[in-house]
This record gives C-alpha cells, sequence and structure tokens, in this order.
C-alpha cells in the first residue's frame, strides 16, 4: 500500500496443516467414542471449533446433539456423553454433577472427556473427588495453535494472561513449549531465539528440553522460520492499553473480534439482522485497510466505492454478448466486492458514531498528554470527569492504568480520591478489582514499595542466597516497576514532531498510534533484531527488569540466502494487540521480514481489564 | 531396560493391530514425510506409548489425515531409539518415552497414596485393571510395556519429567520431609504449573498444615500456586488459614469480603456485608465497606417503600416513567440518579432524598452536580437545571455557577434535547471563547455566536455568520443593528 518495500518481503509459511491435525485428532478421539453420542462443548472451545470443524463433520462421527457445557442439559435419551473442555475445576463439577445425578436415578451412560489442549491433574483430583473417577474416561486434545489469518496463530488462551500474571501460576508453559515445539518441528528449525520476560525465559527452557528428549531430526533441513522472539506482555504493558486507531484494532475495541471473526450488527449492517464476518487476508476490501490509520480509510473506502461503481456503469453500451460475459464473469466478484465495501463502510460509520459520543478525541489527547508525560493533573481530571459521569467502567479503569504505568504509580492523594469515586460510580466490590490491579502493577501507589521490601526482607532471612534471588524475582514480577518515562526516553518512543506527521505515508511505527508513540514492546523487538542481540541495549533491559536472552543454536545451520533468515516469529505470552501487529507488519516491509505472530490470544485494553475484575463462581 | 524390550516385543507379537506394513514405498514415504514430521512433533496427538527402533516405518498408503492413518499412527509413531533411551537413562534423565498420555487410566489415589505393598509392576497394573476404564481397546493405547515404569525408583528429578510428560508416577515414595520439598523444588524449577499443582496436592494431604504453610511461605512460586488453587477449588477455610498464617490480613479480609458476590439474597447480603465491616482491611477500605452495607441498607428500604408506591399507582411520577429495574445492588451513583430522579424534592430527613444521599456518603458536589443535571434534564425539568447552578451572594444578587465545566452542562443538557433557550444560556457561560462558539454554532445558540463575534469585535465572522441563520430573522436583524453601530471599533 502506502509503503513501498525495501527487498521483497517472504511469503508466510502455509498454517493449513495444523488445522487439519487439529481436525484429523478430534476425529479420532471422538471415533475413540464409537456410536451415538451427545457432545457438551465448552463456549471458550466453540469458536475455535468452527474455525477447524463444523457440524456435519461432527455428525458423520455419530455427534448427534450439541449442547453447551454450564447450560443445563436437555433432557436426554443419549447413551453417550462427549464432553470437549477446558481443564477447569468448575467444568469438572458440572460434569460430576451430571454423572451424579444419573447414578442416582439409576441411568447408565458412558462419559468421556476430552481436555483441551491439556489435561490438569487438579482436574481429576475433583473427579476423583467426586466419586466419578471410573465413569468417565478422559483424553487430551492437543489443540494448541488456531491459525488465525496467514499470519496470526493464536493459541485461544485468554486465561493465560490472568493465570500467569496476576496468579503466578505456570500452568500454561507447558503448553506454549509443546506449541513451540510443533511449530519448530514443522517450520524450524529456528536458528536463533530472542527473548524478555520471565515467562518467555521459562516457556523457552521447557521447550529446549522437549526438544532435547525428542531428538527431532531436525537437523539439516530447511527452516522455513528462522528466528523466534519471546515476549511477555508485562514487559509492556503500556501498548496494549492505549485506545486503537489502525482500523483492525479499532474494530477489536468497538466490536470484539472473536477467533477472527466478527459480528456486525444491525447499525453496522443497515437491516435489521446481524452478519458474522471473518477478517483476514482473503477479504480483498478489508486487507487493504486493516493495518491503515482510521484516518486514511475513508478516503481508501470511498476511492473503492467509485471505482466499483465505474465498473459497473462499464454495462452500459455493451451489447448482448459482453453483457453475458460480464455477468458470467464479472459480476459475482463485484456483487462480492460490493458487499464487503459496504460491511466495512458501515463498520466505519457506526465506529465514528460510537466514538463521538465518547468524546474519543478528547480521551486521545489526554491518553497522549500521558505518554508523552505533560499536563498530568489535566489528564488525571479528565480521568476523574470520566469517572464521575459514569462513562464506562472498563475505560475509567484503562485510563487509570495508564496513568499509573506511565507515573510509575499514581500519587497517594489522587489514587485515592480516583479509587473512592471509581467505587461510587461503578459499584463498591469493584474494591476487588483494585486490589488485583495493585497486584499486577496495573494501578499502583507511589511509595507502596517500602512495604514489598519490609517482606521481601524478611522472607530473605529465612532463606539461602540461591533461594533469595529468586524471591526477589519473584517480588519484582509480582510489582514491578514500570520505568516507562525512561525506557521511553531511551528507546525514543514519542517521536518529535517536525510539522505534521502524515498517517497515510508513514515513516515509523508510531503511525499505530496518530504518530504520537512507538509501541515498546514493536520497538524492543526492532532493536533486538537489529543488533543481533542485547549488546547496546543494557540499560534498557535493566529498566525492564532483566530476564532478557539471545540464544543461537549453532547445530542449525546458518545460511543467509536462507529466506526463512528474513522470517520471524513473535510469540506474545499474555495477548497481542492489532496495533502491535500492524506496527511489526509495518516494520517487516520496512525492512524486508516476515513476522508471524504467535500469541496466547489476541488482546485489547479492554480484554486486559475485564480479566482483573472477580466474577461471582 | 531388557525387560522393557522383552515387553514391547510381546506386545508386537501379540497385538492383533498390526500397524506397520513393510512393503517399501519410497515415494510415499518422501512424499508423506512432511505430514509425518508434523504429526510426529505432535506427540501428543499420537498415543505413542511404545518405543520401537523400527524408526524406518514405510507407510502402508492410507490417505494422510484419514482416520485409519492415526490410529496407525497411533500405535506406530515414536521415533526415538530404544539404545538411545537407555543410555539417556543411564544418565539420569529421563528422555524416555517423554510423551504424555491420552487416556487417563490411572487414579489419582495410585499417585498419591500409593499401596499398601510396595508398589510393583505388578499391584500397580492390578491397580488399572480395575479403575473401571472400559472404553477402549487395551492393547492399542496401552501397551503393558508402559506399567513397568511404576517400580522404578524415579529420582525427583525424574519424576517431575515424567509428570510434565503427562505420565504416571507414585508420588508415595516421597515420605521424608526433605524428600517431600526436593520434590517440590523440582517441580518449581520444571517450570510446569500443573506439576506443581499436583505435588503440592501431594504434600497437602500428606504434611500437616503448618508445616505446608511454613516451608511454602519461602517458596513463593509455589505458594502462589496453592493459593489459586485454594480458590479455584473454593477451599476457603484453609485459604484463609494460610493468609493469617502468612499474616497477609489484608488479604484474608478480602477474601472473606469477595464471597459477599456469591450472596443473591439481599437481606442475606446486607446481613453480611455487616459482617465484613470488622474484617482487618486497610482504614480507608474500611469506610468503603462500611460505605457498600450503608448503601444496600439504604436501598433495601427505597426498593420496599417505591415498590409500595408504584403498584398503588397513586404517585405520578411513577406512573408517567415506570422504574425498568430495581434500585438494589446498584453503585452510589446509579442510587443517586434514581432518587434525583423520583425523590428530588423530598426533605433531607428521607432516606430516599438526594441530600440524605449526598451526606450520609459524602458525595463529593462535582459529582453530586453532575449526576443532578443528569437525573432533571432527563425529566426536562429545566427550573430544576436553573436552580441547581444559582447561587445568591449575601446581597441577594444571583450568580451562576457550577463546580463542572460549563461545556459539560451544555453537553448532558443537548443529549437530554434541551430547547436552545435553555441550552444558550449554558453555552454563554462557557469561558473558554473558542470553545463558546465551537458549541454556539454546533447547537445554533445564535445570539451567543452574535454576541461573541460582537464582544470580539469580529466584524468579517459576524458578517459570515449573517448566512447561517434565517433571512429575516430576528437574528438577522440583532447582526444588522450590530454592524451598523458606530460605536463600536472594529478589529477587522
Amino acid at each position: 500500500m502506502a509503503f513501498a518495500g525495501r527487498r521483497d518481503v517472504p511469503e508466510p509459511p502455509d498454517f493449513g496443516i495444523l488445522k487439519r491435525l487439529a481436525r484429523d485428532q478430534l476425529i479420532y478421539l471422538l471415533e475413540q467414542l464409537p456410536g451415538k453420542k451427545d457432545l457438551f462443548i465448552e463456549a471458550d472451545l466453540m469458536s475455535p471449533l468452527d474455525r477447524i470443524a463444523n457440524v456435519s463433520i461432527l455428525k458423520q462421527h455419530e455427534v448427534d446433539k450439541l449442547y453447551k457445557v454450564e447450560s443445563r442439559p436437555a433432557i436426554s435419551a443419549s447413551d453417550q456423553f462427549c464432553f470437549l473442555v477446558r481443564p477447569r475445576i468448575k467444568t469438572m463439577r458440572y460434569i460430576a454433577d451430571i454423572v451424579n445425578a444419573d447414578k442416582m436415578s439409576g441411568r447408565s451412560r458412558k462419559y468421556k472427556i476430552i481436555f483441551s489442549p491439556q489435561k490438569f491433574y487438579a482436574c481429576e483430583m475433583v473427579l476423583e473427588e467426586e466419586g466419578v473417577f471410573g465413569d468417565v474416561t478422559c483424553d487430551e486434545w492437543s489443540f494448541y495453535l488456531l491459525p488465525l489469518d496467514e499470519d496470526i496463530i493464536s493459541m485461544e488462551l485468554p486465561e493465560f494472561f490472568r493465570d500467569y500474571f496476576l496468579e503466578g501460576d505456570h500452568r500454561w508453559i507447558n503448553s506454549v513449549a509443546r506449541a513451540l515445539q510443533l511449530l519448530n518441528s514443522l517450520y524450524g528449525p529456528f536458528g536463533k531465539a530472542y527473548g524478555i520476560g520471565r515467562c518467555a525465559k521459562m516457556s523457552y527452557e521447557v521447550w529446549r528440553d522437549l526438544e532435547e528428549e525428542s531428538e527431532a531430526d531436525g537437523q539439516g533441513r530447511k527452516p522455513e522460520i528462522g528466528n523466534i522472539f519471546l515476549m511477555d506482555r508485562d514487559t509492556d504493558y503500556v501498548t496494549a492499553l492505549c485506545s486503537q486507531v489502525v482500523y483492525e484494532g479499532l474494530v477489536d475495541d468497538t466490536f470484539r473480534i472473536k477467533c477472527g471473526s466478527v459480528d456486525f450488527g444491525p447499525d453496522v449492517t443497515s437491516s435489521d439482522k446481524s452478519i458474522k464476518v471473518l477478517l483476514n487476508a482473503q477479504d480483498k476490501v478489508f486487507s487493504q485497510i486493516r493495518n491503515e490509520h482510521f484516518s486514511s480509510v475513508f478516503g481508501f473506502l470511498s476511492q473503492k466505492s467509485r471505482n466499483l461503481q465505474a465498473q459497473y456503469d462499464r454495462r452500459r453500451g455493451m451489447d448482448i454478448k459482453q453483457m453475458k460475459n460480464f455477468v458470467s464473469q464479472e459480476l459475482k466478484g463485484l456483487k462480492q466486492e460490493h458487499r464487503l465495501l459496504s460491511l466495512h463502510i458501515g463498520a466505519c460509520e457506526s465506529i465514528m458514531k460510537k466514538k463521538t459520543k465518547q468524546d474519543f478525541q478528547e480521551m486521545i489527547k489526554a491518553e497522549h498528554s500521558l505518554l508523552e508525560g505533560f499536563d498530568i493533573r489535566e489528564s488525571t481530571s479528565f480521568i476523574e470527569e470520566h469517572i464521575d459521569r459514569q462513562v464506562s467502567p472498563i475505560e475509567s479503569l484503562r485510563l487509570m492504568c495508564l496513568l499509573s504505568i506511565t507515573e510509575n504509580g499514581l500519587i497517594p492523594k489522587d489514587y485515592r480520591s480516583l479509587k473512592t469515586q471509581y467505587l461510587q460510580s461503578y459499584g463498591p466490590e469493584h474494591l476487588l478489582t483494585f486490589h488485583n490491579l495493585k497486584r499486577i502493577g496495573l494501578l499502583t501507589e507511589q511509595s507502596a514499595g517500602e512495604t514489598l521490601t519490609a517482606v521481601e526482607s524478611k522472607v530473605s532471612k529465612l532463606v539461602t542466597d540461591r533461594a533469595a534471588g529468586k524471591i526477589t524475582d519473584a517480588f519484582n514480577s509480582l510489582a514491578r516497576k514500570s520505568n516507562f518515562r525512561a525506557i521511553s526516553k531511551k528507546l525514543g518512543l514519542i517521536p518529535r514532531v517536525d510539522g505534521e506527521y502524515d498517517l497515510k505515508m508513514p515513516r515509523d511505527m508510531a503511525y499505530v498510534f496518530s504518530g504520537a508513540y512507538v509501541p515498546l514492546s514493536c520497538k524492543i523487538i526492532e532493536q533486538v533484531l537489529e543488533r543481533r542481540g542485547w549488546l547496546g541495549l543494557e540499560e534498557v533491559v535493566r529498566l525492564l527488569n532483566g530476564n532478557e536472552f539471545s540464544v543461537s543454536d549453532s547445530a542449525v545451520e546458518d545460511n543467509p540466502t536462507w529466506e526463512s533468515q528474513r522470517v520471524i516469529l513473535a510469540v506474545f505470552l499474555g495477548g497481542c494487540t492489532f496495533s502491535e501487529i500492524a506496527a511489526l507488519r509495518f516494520l517487516g516491509k520496512e525492512r524486508g521480514c516476515k513476522f508471524i505472530f504467535l500469541t496466547t490470544a489476541i488482546t485489547n485494553s479492554a480484554r486486559m481489564m475485564e480479566a482483573m475484575i472477580e466474577a461471582k463462581a | 531396560m531388557s525387560r522393557a524390550r522383552a515387553d514391547e516385543e510381546e506386545y508386537w507379537h501379540s497385538s492383533k493391530f498390526r500397524a506397520f506394513t513393510f512393503d517399501d514405498e519410497d515415494d510415499e514415504l518422501s512424499q508423506l514425510k512432511e505430514s509425518k514430521r508434523a504429526v510426529n512433533s505432535l506427540r501428543d496427538i499420537v498415543d505413542d506409548d511404545d518405543d520401537d527402533d523400527l524408526e524406518r516405518v514405510s507407510w502402508s498408503g492410507e490417505p494422510v489425515g484419514s482416520i485409519s492413518w492415526s490410529i496407525k499412527e497411533t500405535a506406530s509413531s515414536s521415533t526415538s531409539s530404544l539404545e538411545g533411551r537407555d543410555s539417556s537413562l543411564q544418565k539420569g534423565s529421563s528422555s524416555y518415552a517423554a510423551f504424555p498420555k491420552q487416556v487417563s487410566s490411572y487414579s489419582l489415589s495410585s499417585l498419591f497414596k500409593g499401596r499398601n505393598k510396595l508398589p510393583s509392576f505388578q499391584s500397580l497394573s492390578d491397580a488399572l485393571s480395575d479403575t473401571g476404564v472400559k472404553n477402549y481397546t487395551p492393547e492399542l493405547r496401552r501397551p503393558k510395556a508402559e506399567y513397568k515404569d511404576y517400580g522404578s525408583d524415579w529420582s525427583p528429578r525424574d519424576t517431575v519429567r515424567r509428570m510434565q510428560r503427562g505420565k504416571v508416577c507414585s508420588l508415595e515414595r516421597f515420605r521424608s520431609l526433605q524428600d517431600k520439598l526436593v520434590l517440590l523444588d523440582e517441580a518449581v524449577a520444571g517450570h510446569d504449573g500443573n506439576v506443581i499443582t499436583a505435588v503440592l496436592i501431594f504434600l497437602k494431604r500428606t504434611l500437616r498444615r503448618e508445616i505446608l504453610f511454613r516451608e511454602l511461605e519461602v517458596r513463593q512460586v509455589a505458594l502462589c500456586h496453592l493459593i489459586h488453587f485454594l480458590k479455584e477449588t473454593g477451599e476457603q477455610k484453609l485459604l484463609l488459614d494460610l493468609l493469617r498464617f502468612l499474616d497477609r490480613t489484608e488479604e484474608v479480609a478480602l477474601s472473606q469480603y469477595r464471597e459477599h458476590l456469591n450472596i443473591q439474597d439481599v437481606e442475606k447480603r446486607r446481613e453480611f456485608l455487616k459482617g465484613c465491616i470488622g474484617l482487618p482491611f486497610s482504614a480507608e477500605d474500611t469506610s468503603h465497606i462500611q460505605d457498600h452495607y450503608t448503601l444496600l441498607e439504604r436501598q433495601i428500604i427505597i426498593e420496599a417503600n417505591d415498590r409500595h408506591l408504584e403498584t398503588a399507582g397513586q404517585s405520578e411520577i411513577f406512573r408517567k416513567y415506570p422504574r425498568k429495574a430495581s434500585i438494589l445492588n446498584m453503585p452510589l451513583v446509579t442510587t443517586l440518579f434514581y432518587s434525583c430522579f423520583y425523590h428530588y424534592t423530598e426533605a433531607e430527613g428521607t432516606f430516599s432524598s438526594p441530600t440524605n444521599l449526598k451526606k450520609t456518603f459524602k458525595i463529593p458536589d462535582k459529582q453530586y452536580v453532575l449526576t443532578a443535571l443528569a437525573a432533571r434534564a432527563k425529566l426536562r425539568a429545566w427550573d430544576d437545571v436553573d436552580a441547581l447552578f444559582t447561587t445568591k451572594n449575601w446581597l441577594g444578587y444571583t450568580k451562576k455557577k457550577a463546580p463542572i465545566g460549563f461545556h459539560r452542562v451544555v453537553e448532558i443538557l443537548q443529549r437530554n434535547n434541551a430547547p436552545v433557550q435553555v441550552l444558550q444560556e449554558y453555552v454563554r457561560l462557557v469561558e473558554d471563547v473558542e470553545t463558546r462558539l465551537n458549541l454556539a454554532t454546533k447547537y445554533k445558540c445564535h445570539d451567543v455566536v452574535i454576541e461573541t463575534y460582537r464582544d470580539l469585535k469580529d466584524r468579517i465572522q459576524l458578517t459570515a455568520y449573517k448566512c447561517k441563520v434565517e433571512r429575516g430573522s430576528a437574528e438577522e436583524d440583532k447582526i444588522n443593528s450590530i454592524l451598523n453601530n458606530m460605536q463600536i471599533r472594529w478589529k477587522n
């Protein structure tokens, strides 16, 4: 589009095989329970399942009725129940209740639980405790990787964020390692690995262990992906907290893209029904605007509409034969394009309407001030008013977090007053939300460090040096300082403005935030790839609390002519936003390399905030 | 390891499931190499319980991806050689058969409780046979060769590794505290939360809680896992004991307070919240909890009253604007809005009056005004709006004052479709000239625009504005008279 690539960007590998593998394994597992059966599917697994299989495939393998886990099962006459679930304790109890109810009424059925992506010991413990252990059989559906697009693979584990970063639970690290192992065996070997963050490091280690054990025959194979970069979400919360202004990000913020597709409601379709649209590179209209700043999207769409009109107009003055040709060859394509165009135009309108209502302009202004670090008081009162007017509980939280992260915590007076007003506006139970945000380090009070240090030194006295180091690490990860201002200065994240930033002809990754801010996560990746390591970034690493690594696998042939050298698997542990994806796609075009995104889930500020809210059991 | 080999051989010879066909089809082989690589990497797809040195398996020509193909894969997919495995075992690392199982035919009790006899191959396979798992063909899914693992004295490290791969390992051997702790430390070092939690479940069963707590205090990662596990399983009592032991009093309080989310009945919820007031919160949070309790208490009273009023049909406001939802469990600001909507004129003495709420909860002026404004504007009670901003000084002069910017006031009024007469009064009060002009133009408050241009002495803009107003209207006259006014010294 607007930017011309200096070198040819390598084509992404074909990830279709991942879908095929997952589908085949599922079929195999279903066949393990021969005969007709009812299938209970966990809500979270429905969309991913939709992307790899369909009902007719399930029916072919004797699935009779489909139920959603959690809704009370309809009275079912089936002799066999199959549960397709995430490994969660709550779900185990739900299943146990069904089994026990059947037992009470003297009904005998076969039950099978298929865990995806893996089974947890704790789940089996619950089954055992509930007295249904022998009554159910368990299987694992190793569905780790769902390709959402030609360059995005998602693990569809949004709970990763809360489980790891808030609760400190390492349960998904093994899953990440397995996902890496699979990708490495299909598209690797990855010759070079970089990373930053505790979780990145652990995942890397577990993955290497798996590789050593498997003695894979990867040596000497020509890889399709040559580099891998792992990053923890807490390395950069700021970027994830910003309002998104590239089209795909805005669509996600406004309508929520779920598993690569979006439900456009009546306000977009200008009819009385919703339409589900798959958003990916196959959508000829979407693929051209997804990475664009919202302000350039209108122009593009109207240009496109004019072209389309012109093509339709060609009909006039055609003779019968030409007309016949036109109808048989072009009309379908034009109609398709027309449909897509009108949908995206409708989406733009709807976005505009919503954003104008929310004082989007003012909000963006406040965000930019926070990023640049001036007019903090003004931004603080903007946030205050936002809360008082009950604009949106999630947006208010997001702005407070952004203020906290960029300022290394709120001053105690502001913290108290904003918290009080928040509880008054949105409900006292958010006391729990504030506690969670404090624990994860997203919303803190300045000088809170003292209490932490006290506990730390108390604990340290009790243990050996080696362990003490680990504890300090653990504490750091729990409530680390963000040091955003210093990092931003070191890496030049706030571009100097000389004149207007031309959003149509972006000059750097800052365009994804209207030219006001280069996403930190992407800047780190850019710098490390450029330097082929962390050399020269020591100060930045220190400010980011360390845990960086850079490893070359000497066993892997290093052939600079291979395209794979220019293909990088960017792994986001804890979620990745569409803004980051757009920024790195831009960087890839600039540098002639291709980024493949592997994320535990697509995230945005709202999802992150929602993950911090306590729900009833 | 000869036993393993013997078992495997026995398996391959006895199995009716002959997965391999040895008719070489090299073309197929190369063609399928890619897929095979994929499948092999997906160790967990295929249930490779068994190792075999049949590395160079030739494929039978089943279409890749078919079900029968996967089932054959089940039996044949392993790649690592027996020799390699043996040597690695000698080194003490367990790269052997490091693949997760699909079917859990073992029970956790075999994991944690062990058996009376010394665990041996025989007894454990007995245990497996009576777990009641009968939905698969044992020969296919679980070759006997695997069972021998139970007997081995796995080191803590190997035990953890095997558990990471989903293998069964009895933890019963780890009886001394030191062994248990080594096991736990290995689990933590292995970075697999699933295994860490499994070990913790074992420790929880076999150690007195004080001992467990004491050891976890210096093992933060493991501690996080136990806390998370207790939260998920809802073992609230143990969780609270643990937090108390750790002196995390604030978390004790929050964790108890959290339970109110699960109480549906409002009366019970209110009682519960009352009990929460005494919990060891920070001073600041204690007042929030107190407010929470008071708020719900008020809401219960208001709700009972208003429901009565509404059903009686006597009150005009409830007839005209029936309530859409109950006020119970709503935030304070919503309650205030409700009270400004339905109970605006009530005396301070009643619980439902806005002033009472404002006083009780120390609602800041700004917050109060915003909410009252929104409520009264919604009812189009413009006089109330006017009164909200009118202050009298000691001489009796009235003046308009607002704790929020007047542009905000305008916005709220506009959203509630206030008439221009009302709107322009507040647009006029917007201090910043540019904002005032913008708002006035946007909402067609012609008088304000005209007056502002006059005050700015901006003849050009004023002249230009003439085309925005209707021909022959009072506004046009006004513009004309200003433009003709010789007193004004225009800046342009």
